[in-house]
């Protein structure tokens, strides 16, 4: 079943009095108990459509143009502010990338997971304080008891991280949007929390929209994957598809750019150029000036989505891998 | 905590010793001395000698600041030369005073200056803000006297409503009504302190609400005034909380000008006629006392900063 549905998704940022697109047409789906990946390079727009979808972007110059987000059929665009503080949290919940800043310094870290659940569930203080120690103990905080009551500064990134998941699931969300989760980690506790993530949701069912620009990452922990470049999706498909097929010169590129643990190699294949900045007009592809395989019409004509195979869509004209 | 206190506390001694050298001989450089001026115009050099000789005054320098700084380790303030009473009991005649209308004071700042400071700052750039922010700007700019002229004229000589100078003790009949001869003069004290306060508050619950714990707050799905009071303005106290220090130090000199515009007979005005009667020592002892009480709400704010942030730790 359909739970997250996004629809031609427009945002648009205020500057100088005029509104500039960061995020374009974006539709996708997520089903329930699936892991949709979000890839793409810093300001592709993947960490704004996640905050779109929470409903955190009141009080930043970002607003939604245009499009629906529909979540377990409601279209959460047209709810009251507090019907939508009403599913935030409580069905659908986030993690963030800086687990160092993401908690707040003055409060015990049990007062902190515990405050989201008072915030939509009628329970005793006894019960909250026995659901927190069950939920530290769920993403594996050892000794709960004692780390209840600590303060965030006394704890490791990870730790902090683990809280963050913690508080996350303490309403048991049907959807869980992490934000880079393991950016700021070091590698070896990357790989536990995604472990981790992953265990809590072969447990509860939820779904996850991961975003990430580690395209490692996204190939080990997701079902599906998009990847977006400059606001738009340009390729599309089930993980799997996508691996064994990768179409759009963008996505070989970020594939390019990952170093590989058994080579020892001078330059690593990085993508040239950069992501053009906002005011940046660009006629037809936004990727051509970076792009190996453009040719004359990228230049002039912007690619619409296509399928390559079933469901697996992309935004080229010259889709490279083995079409079908 | 408490070893924090003791440390701090044993601190104050050198610097009370600087400050008291300090004031002594600061006093001291301005010129005419008590005798003349106690005895007026009249007066013989003959009987002027005389005097100085009684209050010790014709001794060198050196040797009266060591006699007055003995009498002070021993809690003796010493005599004041105009009141001839013990310079203790004549600062304890102004301190009811004074304390009340320290008291009133910070009551209006945190009254006034607190939920100001927070609307201003949720409803940032709306008119209630460009409204608070001009307010605050024109009061902590304009002097005390002339908003305490204003005040008489407008409250005391306009509408009546309250008097316009002096201050009978609680204990003189009218009771607890006689505060209502402080509220023009605390009003006028806090003020500028309000403005700074609310300035302050603003500032830093902005600089908070940019911060990532903010957002994570908000996808809890809390309540708006609740994230802008339990999470913002929580944070934000960590920094105000420091500014209530100088805050008092700006009170006690503004409140010498506001007790002289409205005749309280208060600590502040004491200052002022015993400087102009070269009465040296209710000028230090009430000197020294402030002193005192500056560096105890100092330690009381250093206290106040490591409870409100557990991060800080006092060693």
């Amino acid at each position: 079943m359909v739970l997250l549905d996004i629809r031609d998704l427009d945002l648009s940022i205020a500057r100088g009095g005029e509104l500039l697109p960061v995020v374009q047409g974006i539709s996708f789906t997520v089903e329930e108990n699936e892991t949709l990946g979000i890839v793409g390079e810093s300001g592709c727009g993947k960490s704004l459509t996640a905050l779109a979808i929470m409903g955190l972007l009141e009080g930043s110059a970002v607003r939604i143009a245009g499009g629906s987000i529909h979540f377990q059929g409601r279209n959460l665009l047209a709810l009251a502010p507090v019907e939508r503080r009403r599913v935030m949290g409580e069905r659908m919940a986030m993690i963030f990338q800086e687990p160092m800043t993401s908690l707040n310094p003055v409060y015990r870290i049990g007062d902190q997971i515990g405050e989201a659940i008072l915030q939509h569930r009628r329970m005793s203080r006894k019960q909250v304080h026995e659901r927190v120690l069950e939920l530290l103990d769920l993403v594996r905080i050892p000794d709960p008891e004692r780390l209840i009551d600590s303060f965030p500064h006394q704890m490791s990134g990870g730790q902090r991280q683990r809280v963050m998941i913690a508080m996350a699931l303490a309403c048991d969300p049907k959807l869980l949007i992490a934000d880079e989760p393991t950016t700021a980690l070091d590698v070896t506790v990357q790989k536990d929390v995604l472990e981790l993530m992953h265990s809590l949701q072969t447990r509860t069912g939820m779904s996850i929209v991961l975003i990430s620009h580690d395209l490692a990452v996204i190939a080990e922990t997701c079902d599906k994957v998009a990847v977006m470049y400059r606001g738009r999706i340009v390729e599309h498909a089930a993980t799997s598809a996508l691996f064994s097929n990768m179409s759009h010169p963008y996505t070989l590129g970020l594939l390019g750019s990952i170093p590989a643990h058994d080579q020892d190699v001078e330059w690593l294949d990085a993508i040239p150029g950069r992501v053009p900045t906002l005011d940046e007009l660009i006629s037809g592809c936004a990727f051509h000036p970076r792009c190996f395989a453009a040719k004359d019409s990228c230049r002039t004509v912007d690619p619409v989505a296509a399928a390559v195979a079933p469901a697996h869509f992309v935004r080229c004209h010259f889709p490279q891998g083995n079409s079908t | 905590m408490l070893v924090y206190a003791l440390n701090r506390t044993l601190t104050l001694v050198p610097t009370l010793l600087a400050a008291s050298f300090l004031v002594f001989m600061f006093i001291h450089l301005i010129p005419g001395d008590p005798a003349s001026i106690l005895l007026g115009d009249a007066a013989t050099p003959e009987e002027v000698a005389e005097l100085s000789r009684e209050l010790g005054l014709d001794e060198p320098l050196w040797t009266q600041y060591a006699l007055w700084l003995a009498n002070v380790l021993q809690g003796d303030l010493g005599t004041s030369v105009f009141f001839r009473e013990p310079v203790l009991s004549v600062i304890a005649s102004g301190a009811e005073t004074s304390i009340l209308l320290a008291t009133m004071t910070m009551l209006w700042i945190v009254l006034f200056g607190v939920p100001i400071g927070i609307v201003s700052a949720i409803r940032q750039g709306s008119w209630v803000d460009q409204a608070t922010s001009g307010g605050a700007m024109l009061f902590a700019s304009v002097p005390t006297f002339w908003l305490g002229l204003y005040l008489i004229l407008i409250f005391s000589v306009g509408l009546g409503w309250f008097p316009s100078s002096g201050f009978p003790s609680l204990a003189d009949e009218g009771g607890a009504s006689n505060l209502r001869y402080l509220v023009l003069p605390s009003l006028t004290l806090a003020a500028p302190n309000a403005a700074l306060i609310i300035r302050l508050i603003r500032a830093s619950m902005l600089d908070v609400s940019r911060e990532d714990h903010v957002r994570t707050a908000r996808a809890k799905g809390l309540h708006p005034a609740r994230v802008a009071i339990k999470h913002i303005f929580r944070n934000a106290l960590i920094a105000v909380s420091a500014a209530f220090g100088f805050t008092f130090a700006a009170l006690v000199s503004e409140a010498v000008v506001t007790e002289t515009v409205f005749s309280l007979p208060g600590i502040g005005r004491l200052v002022v006629q015993s400087i102009l009667r070269r009465d040296y020592p209710v000028i230090q002892g009430v000197i020294l006392i402030i002193v005192v009480f500056y560096m105890v709400i100092n330690l009381l704010v250093d206290l106040a900063y490591a409870s409100l942030d557990p991060r800080v730790s006092l060693k």
